[in-house]
Formats: structure tokens, sequence, C-alpha cells
């Protein structure tokens, strides 16, 4: 049965106050084309879970953020998200800071429905100061130490980009690195996967090894075909970083004047619009 | 050959954080100088090292700052480094944006953490590292506002707060480390060209300065040909620490 559908259909299907896990990992594999079109939606007011990039960044300029739960938000080759840190410094959101051992060791007690996983990572530190409501627990064996607790990072929905996918919703990663993609999938209530290129499923393994199937129809509930939907983060081999535009992003970001006229040529139609824009920029600035 | 330009003298103090490690992983995390260290390092007294790409392979040699993985003898994606900090087969060198006088380092935010007035990268991984594996510390600008009283976010552990092992803090200026009975920050030596003096005035807390300070070892002539025409032959170390 094939689950195919628009961007704008996976925005639609969010409630304002759901959370929604986000996969990649900063500024690379993110799924911009989802996330653009929610910040073309009236949904706001939610719980975003990601290893934070401009996905981050971009819910966030457009006011969509009431928590964020991340062990950091980097662009990668710009160290620090502009967006991000406006939100955090004026107090727009509130976070929910984890250690990023801490943070996968969430995702994998939601996606096998464990209350939670014990891990050494983040005793000691602020994060439990920061986050008074995690608990610690003492090891039932002869060691007896002392252990975070992490619970579940539990989500209404997930949102990832992947290079192929088959219209049931089997997906394939390319590149040399699955995040915590699966992850994501798999501790979500819905996923929504979004594609690179849509193939016939008997095609998915001429490009890739069987383990290069990473998500299981199992695990998703709608695929949008987007090509050049993780623009500008990386999405390998397919394509890498548009490091100039990210650059474009992160300098207008910095200023009010400069972010409208950024919003207005590039974020002010549709994903088509956005990638023709992104088209013309290119050409110009040649 | 010319003398040693203070980055080359950081990258082989970076190489020495390494010695004695064997067969681990050198995560250099932190910049571009620790990830030349660490490639210097097995290229010459450490050979066992294992080291990457900057991204998630294993190369099968050391290779140049930047340049691709070439042949690759093992894949290290970031759930696999997660999951390698417990495994304990790791020295990672870390950067901080605060580090105080037991070593506890802030890479969250300045200020209050519940409104901060700088918000940073948050605390990526620094907790569960500092916690379960050796760790060091590369500052590439060594400064009062860098080595602070206190850290306003405690990401990684110092020792007075349970890290597994802090090892050294390389600087621009000098090497510091933790070998003192009460695990405070110590003066272990200072770059040519760095007086104890400058060291002193660049740090905002009471360092353990011994009678005789050290200078740090400077490269060797097969260190610096291995630096200057095989590790790094365009000079990204000099984007970190100027000459």
């Amino acid at each position: 049965m094939s689950k195919v559908m628009t961007a704008d259909a996976v925005a639609a299907s969010l409630d304002s106050g759901m959370t929604v896990g986000i996969g990649g990992w900063g500024s690379r594999r993110k799924p911009m084309a989802l996330v653009r079109a929610i910040c073309r939606s009236p949904v706001t007011d939610l719980t975003v879970v990601s290893c934070g990039g401009p996905d981050v960044g971009l819910l966030c300029a457009y006011g969509k953020v009431r928590r964020l739960v991340a062990p950091f938000v980097t662009l990668d080759s710009i160290p620090l998200e502009p967006h991000f840190r406006a939100a955090r410094e004026s107090g727009a959101i509130a976070l929910t800071e984890y250690d990023e051992g801490m943070f996968m060791f969430g995702l994998y007690a939601a996606a096998h429905r464990l209350p939670f996983l014990p891990t050494p990572a983040g005793l000691g530190s602020d994060v439990l100061r920061v986050n008074p409501e995690l608990k610690t627990v003492r090891s039932p064996y002869a060691d007896g130490g002392e252990l975070v607790a992490v619970p579940p990072l539990t989500m209404d929905v997930a949102l990832i980009h992947m290079n192929r996918a088959d219209a049931r919703g089997n997906a394939q990663y390319l590149g040399p690195d699955p995040y915590m993609d699966d992850l994501f999938a798999k501790a979500a209530g819905r996923t929504y996967v979004s594609c690179e290129r849509l193939v016939d499923t008997g095609d998915l393994l001429k490009e890739g090894p069987v383990q290069s199937l990473l998500i299981s129809r199992m695990h998703v509930a709608g695929v949008v075909e987007t090509p050049n939907g993780a623009h500008f983060t990386a999405c390998e081999p397919d394509r890498g970083r548009d490091e100039a535009f990210q650059r474009l992003y992160a300098q207008s970001a910095r200023d009010p004047d400069r972010w409208r006229a950024f919003r207005d040529r590039f974020l002010s139609g549709d994903e088509a619009a956005y990638q023709d824009a992104v088209r013309t920029w290119r050409e110009e600035s040649r | 050959m010319s003398a040693a330009t203070r980055a080359e003298v950081c990258a082989v103090a970076c190489a020495e954080l390494f010695r004695g490690d064997g067969e681990i992983l050198a995560a250099a995390v932190s910049g571009l100088v620790p990830a030349l260290g660490a490639r210097l390092a097995r290229m010459t007294f450490e050979p066992d090292l294992l080291t990457t790409d900057g991204g998630p392979h294993l190369t099968a040699e050391p290779v140049p700052l930047g340049a691709p993985a070439g042949a690759v003898e093992g894949w290290l994606p970031f759930r696999d480094h997660l999951w390698l900090v417990l495994n304990g087969r790791r020295h990672v060198v870390l950067g901080a944006s605060q580090i105080d006088r037991y070593g506890n380092s802030n890479i969250s935010c300045i200020g209050a953490w519940e409104r901060p007035a700088r918000q940073l990268l948050g605390v990526r991984g620094a907790p569960g590292n500092t916690r379960v594996n050796t760790t060091s510390y590369w500052i590439p600008r060594h400064s009062p506002r860098v080595f602070t009283e206190k850290v306003d976010v405690v990401s990684g552990l110092g020792g007075d707060r349970g890290a597994f092992e802090l090892r050294a803090v390389v600087t621009d200026l000098a090497v510091l480390d933790f070998d003192t009975p009460d695990r405070r920050m110590r003066l272990r030596s200072t770059h040519p060209g760095v007086t104890v003096e400058e060291v002193v005035a660049n740090t905002g807390f009471e360092l353990v300065v011994p009678d005789e300070v050290p200078q740090t070892r400077t490269p060797d002539a097969a260190e610096l040909r291995l630096i200057r025409e095989v590790l790094d032959p365009t000079g990204l170390r000099d984007r970190e620490v100027p000459s």
C-alpha cells in the first residue's frame, strides 16, 4: 500500500503541543523540507527532540518551539546556531539538556519500550542539576555503583530524511553514518520519511547493501519524495552541505532586517519555490 | 629547516598527550592541532593508535588534515563513538570555553543556565567522556576568560567531581596537568618564548607553579618534516595558532 504523501500533508497532520523528533545530526541529513513545511503551517508549541542543527534554528525562528530536548545545537562548520542562541538568550524556549550518550540511551529506551536505561554519563555534571527530574539507580549487583536512569525519549512524531525509500516506507541511507535515525523511527508513535528519490522496492539493493536498509515500513506512516530536501545540510553521497548557503543563512540570522529579506526571498513560498530561489541565488553568486 | 613555530610546538605537545596509550582511539574532537598531534604520535612513537579522517572512518594510515580517508581500516559512526565512550578504549581531547583549577569545563553556555548571557554548543558528550574516558584539553587561546575561578555550567567533570583521568591541558602558551596532591592544576611547562609570569597573568585562578618550570619539548627534525611535508602541508595549524 502506498504511503506517499506531500510535505505539507505531513505538517498538516501535526497538532500543536506535540513532541516531534528530528533525525540527522547537526547540519547533516536533516529533513529540512519537512521542517520548512512545518514553518509554513499553523502548528505551534512543539517539544522538539533533536541532535540539533538548522532544523532547531529554523523552528525557533518561526516561534514553533516550546521546549527543546538536545545534547547540542550546531551547524558543524559554523559552531553556533544563531537562531537557537537567540531563542535561549531571550528566554523564548525551555531546554532539556542531555549528554550525547544519555540522549542516545533515551532514544534506545523509547525505541524498545524500556522505562529507563542506566549509564554513568551525566553523573557529577550539571546535567543532573538542570534536569532535577532525572533520577539515579544503584546497580543490584556486586559493584553497587550509581548510574543515571535515563528515561525514554518518547515522541508523537519523528521526521527523518533518507537517500532512498520505496512507496511502502522502507528507507535506505547511502552515506557513511546512520546517525540515530532508526532509533527515532522506532521511538515515535508515527514516523514520516522524506527521501532524495523514491524507487521501486526491487531496486533498493541496486545502490546499497542490505544493511543500508535502515528503516522498515513497519515503523513508517508516510513517505515524501523531496529531492534536495535536506538542503542546506549534508546528504552524502547525493549532495554535500551547501556551505555557501549555510553561511548566508547564518549571516542573515544575526540581523533582523537581513533575516526578513532571507525569509522573503527563500521561505515565503512552498518547497518548489524554495528550491527555485536557491537555484537562482546560486546562479547569481557564480 | 627553520625553527618550530608555536603551532608546531603545540602539535607536538598534543602528540605527547597520547604517549603510552597503545591500541586505543585517539579522539581529537576539539580542533586541528590535536588532530595533527594524534596523527603525528601515530606516525612516530605511538604506532598502534587508531585515528580518524575527522569523520566516521578509521583510516588505515594517518592522513593529512582535511584529506579524504584513503584506505580505511574501520567504521565509527556517531553512535559507535558514544558506545566506545562506555567501552573505554578511547582518549579524548576536548575543548572548553571555561575551565577551572580542578579541570571542570564548560561548553554549554555563559551566565545562568536558565537564561544564558551567551548560549554555546550545549554539553555535547563532555559529561560522559570525562566520567569514563581519559581526557585532555586543547585551549588555543590561553586567557583569564577561559581559565576561570568557577565555570558557569559543569559540562566536563573536574578531578573534584569524579573525572576518570585528566591527563593534561595544552594551550598556546603552556602545558598544564593535575599532578598535585589535591588535583589542582599545575604548570608543567611553558612553550619556548613564553614566561611563567605570562601564563600566570593569563590564568584567572591560582595555578600551582613549581620552583623549576621546564620548557615544552620542541619538535625534532623528523617531526617537523612530518608536520610540514606530510600531515599539514597547507598550514591549517596556523589558523588555530597564528605565528
